[in-house]
């Protein structure tokens, strides 16, 4: 497991929250990943521009570990097998649409404007995430 | 043609801030889910720091007709807690418990050329295709 990281984690959290002020801002919408992902993957009028945000999404992190950071390779450790990798994706696409959003549309989006859906939808994702974990620790899956 | 480049930018700025603040690492962010065991706190100060920066602006921006480009303010209607919020959530949940990964950091991990997070990537479509389609 990983250290507490609070200065990089309030320095990113600040970017995040500011791409979200210029995003709405300008087109007048909420960036909310998992619907920017749906509306990319389904035939709607916002197709292509959602599609560019996810571009830019992959654009923004190779930017900086080419261009700024150029000797650290982007950190990410991942020890699950696809036994989890497959119904995990499939519950996290599934799980935000049915619940109308993710991290970034309830949990920024959403606790930012004081809706108490989304207090309530991140509080119980991040509840049944924690249980997970657990659980699985229990199971010896992950240390 | 703006609402295009705005967007593809916004996506940039928001795929720096989530690899500056480590989330895009699955490690860390089950690390923040682990409360039992080397509980890492930092996700708290990556959603705190988002919104924060949101927030205020927010509620300066909300009563406006209008965007900057023009373009209609979109809000969420406002819903009732339905069982759709409350087991979707729930479910989503037991899926980032699973992997460590949501929708925005499993796309920006793209940038690490893993095949992993094409694997997830497609699973979370088939998800959001599936509740698509069986439910209105």
């Amino acid at each position: 497991m990983h250290n507490f990281t609070p200065v990089s984690a309030l320095i990113g959290g600040v970017i995040i929250g500011l791409s979200v002020v210029l995003y709405f801002y300008t087109t007048g919408r909420l960036a909310g990943i998992s619907g920017i992902f749906e509306n990319a993957i389904s035939n709607t009028s916002l197709r292509l521009s959602n599609t560019l945000f996810l571009i830019g999404l992959v654009i923004g992190p190779l930017l900086i570990y080419n261009i700024i950071l150029p000797n650290n390779p982007i950190a990410f450790e991942i020890t699950n097998s696809y036994l989890l990798i497959i119904p995990g994706g499939f519950l996290v696409g599934f799980g935000t649409r049915l619940g109308g959003g993710c991290t970034s549309g309830h949990g920024i989006c959403g606790i930012g404007r004081l809706s108490v859906n989304s207090m309530i939808a991140t509080a119980l994702f991040v509840a049944t995430g924690i249980i997970t974990v657990f659980v699985l620790q229990q199971l010896g899956v992950y240390l | 043609m703006n609402d295009k480049i705005i967007s593809l930018i916004s996506g940039v700025i928001f795929g720096i801030g989530l690899v500056i603040s480590g989330m895009t690492n699955p490690e860390k962010v089950l690390g923040f889910l682990s409360i039992t065991h080397n509980w890492d706190a930092s996700l708290i100060f990556v959603m705190g720091g988002a919104i924060l920066a949101f927030a205020p602006f927010f509620f300066l921006l909300k009563n406006k007709e209008v965007s900057a480009l023009g373009a209609k303010i979109e809000l969420p209607e406002k819903q009732n807690i339905d069982n759709k919020l409350l087991i979707g959530s729930a479910l989503f949940g037991v899926g980032w418990g699973l992997v460590g990964l949501c929708p925005g950091p499993a796309i920006a991990a793209l940038a690490t050329f893993d095949p992993i997070v094409i694997v997830f990537l497609v699973s979370m479509a088939a998800g959001v295709l599936a509740k698509k389609n069986i439910i209105k």
